[in-house]
């Protein structure tokens, strides 16, 4: 076990389609954020981990060398790291580790991403090899709708209670997206709109899935010392977990999805958590597609399997419920991919220090933060604690 | 937010040719679709029968056996209906994708379900069920590629 890692603080760009401003503008805004509000100076930091999604998604490579300024990277070391949709997550171990590991004091994390400058389908369609799966694939909805099928059929769970639970999260999340200033789809929806909107990969409806977004956040971990001698208000990690599972997607169960319940299992046993319904206090789970999060619900043993959809109905994972489940509006509202995931830790760590404004879950003192990325591949999650 | 039309926008495309190396493995399994055979392999220290063929086994990581011939019928195990495109699509829309369990194998195979009426999702759901049992169609002409099976139908 490494040092005590504290996050000292977040910054977020505004979420949306951004065309007013270039690339690395855009990773500023988020950069400049961290500093303004913690007040430290970009002088002092170790170190700079720097993630996204495959650069093909704005069409120029390795984004990190044409960020570096923005970054505040010159001087310093920096790193990339990249694992598909968890990018954000990785990025956030990566900063834990550097500082876990006793090798720097102050790290800046940050992921971006600038969707709305290519076709982003196009580009994760490339994440496939090319002679098998990539003629099948249809992008990340195509993925979710088979799992999620797969899952109906394991459990038995009809369709139209699966329906009901899909339309009740896209509902409330377009709803919490309203107190995030933050993020890019704010929509009051009724469940007829939700029900009958276009089928995208059956059945899986336009307003099951997450909006293509331009975005960045940016994150600074702290060493227990310079987190004392800053006296910021930090959020503390309390557990970390990632797996992953071999490539192919017919190879694995992605129902009894084991990535994503030994990556939960592995930050719970970190955090001391043992039953994490009662010990969260809120949840920042990514839920790209309604109905993959009804199934995280399940994997992350927030409820027994096949018991995501009536919870669900009964508000457990709502606002005012025993367990709230993403009252920033989640991914479902803002995915700029590569920034999504470190979106979800800065979060997280805005719920346990007490800051998270009109989304505030009151009285929140421990939160996850999750991810998820490749073909159904790799999930990560990280437990963060107002406590050290 | 400014809209689009406020600031210059650069029209680029990224085009770029690749020539991926099918390696032995993969060229035997094309090899056998050009003969209307499907190939797995079988790991021989936990025994399942993979498809596509493969060189090892991703669980045991030992060579597996060499290429056997699997069931060109099996039944679905999940499927969804694409009814979105984007850029360079490899396979139009509308289209069924599947994970197909090849009968007598341990892996599900990635393929397409056709043979049967697109146009109408409702159709759709009311005829592709989890569990139906499903055999491969071969286009006439093969070229050796994944597609030289035109879709799993529906075994009546």
């Amino acid at each position: 076990m490494g040092r005590p890692v504290a996050i000292i603080g977040s910054g977020q760009s505004n979420h949306g389609k951004r065309f007013d401003v270039t690339y690395p503008e855009l990773v500023k805004e988020a950069v400049d954020a961290v500093f303004e509000n913690t007040g430290i100076s970009p002088e002092d930091i170790d170190g700079v981990v720097f993630g996204t999604m495959p650069s093909m998604m704005e069409g120029v490579a390795l984004t990190h060398l044409y960020f570096a300024d923005v970054l505040r990277a010159e001087g310093k070391p920096i790193l990339k790291t990249e694992t598909c949709g968890s990018t954000g997550i990785s990025l956030a171990i990566t900063g834990y580790y550097w500082v876990a590991s006793g090798m720097a004091d102050l790290v800046l994390v940050v992921g971006s991403e600038k969707m709305n400058e290519g076709d982003p389908q196009a580009t994760m369609t490339t994440v496939l090899e090319p002679f098998y799966q990539r003629s099948f694939i249809a992008g990340a909805p195509g993925v979710f709708s088979m799992q999620s099928q797969a899952w109906s059929a394991r459990f038995g769970i009809p369709e139209e209670k699966i329906r009901d639970a899909a339309t009740r999260l896209s509902i409330d999340h377009h709803n919490d997206a309203f107190d995030n200033p933050h993020a890019h789809i704010k929509k009051r929806l009724t469940e007829d709109e939700v029900n009958n909107a276009r089928i995208i990969t059956y059945p899986v409806r336009l307003w099951d899935v997450c909006p293509a977004s331009d975005g960045a956040c940016a994150v600074l971990f702290a060493s227990e010392e310079m987190a004392k001698k800053l006296g910021i208000n930090a959020a503390w990690v309390k557990g970390i977990g990632y797996s992953g599972e071999e490539y192919w997607f017919g190879d694995s169960d992605k129902v009894e999805w084991q990535c994503a319940i030994d990556a939960a299992k592995q930050a719970y046993d970190m955090a001391g958590i043992k039953n994490p319904r009662k010990e969260l206090d809120v949840a920042e789970v990514y839920n790209p597609f309604t109905f993959q999060e009804l199934l995280y619900y399940e994997c992350f043993g927030f409820c027994d399997f096949g018991e995501a959809c009536d919870l669900t109905l009964k508000g457990v994972f709502s606002r005012e419920g025993e367990l709230p489940c993403d009252p920033s509006g989640g991914v479902l509202c803002t995915n700029p991919i590569g920034a999504t995931g470190l979106n979800r830790v800065a979060e997280a760590a805005l719920q346990v220090t007490g800051q998270a404004d009109s989304r505030q879950i009151p009285g929140a003192k421990q939160a996850l933060a999750h991810a998820m990325g490749g073909v159904v591949q790799f999930n990560g999650v990280m437990i963060l604690g107002s406590e050290q | 937010m400014a809209e689009k039309q406020d600031f210059y926008i650069l029209e680029d495309e990224v085009s770029i040719p690749y020539q991926n190396a099918y390696g032995p493995t993969w060229t035997r399994f094309f090899e056998g679709f050009k003969k209307e055979k499907i190939y797995g392999s079988r790991c021989l220290k936990c025994n399942r029968v993979l498809v596509p063929a493969r060189s090892y086994c991703p669980r045991c990581f030992i060579e597996v056996e060499d290429v056997i011939e699997v069931s060109q019928e099996g039944a679905i195990v999940s499927w969804c209906l694409t009814e979105y495109e984007y850029f360079g699509m490899p396979t139009k829309p509308p289209f069924i994708s599947a994970l197909i369990r090849l009968d007598g194998t341990d892996a599900e195979f990635v393929h397409l379900v056709g043979g049967i009426d697109l146009s109408d999702p409702e159709y759709v759901r009311k005829t592709v069920k989890t569990g139906m049992k499903v055999k491969a169609v071969w286009k006439e002409e093969k070229t050796g590629h994944i597609l030289d099976i035109k879709y799993f139908a529906p075994v009546k």
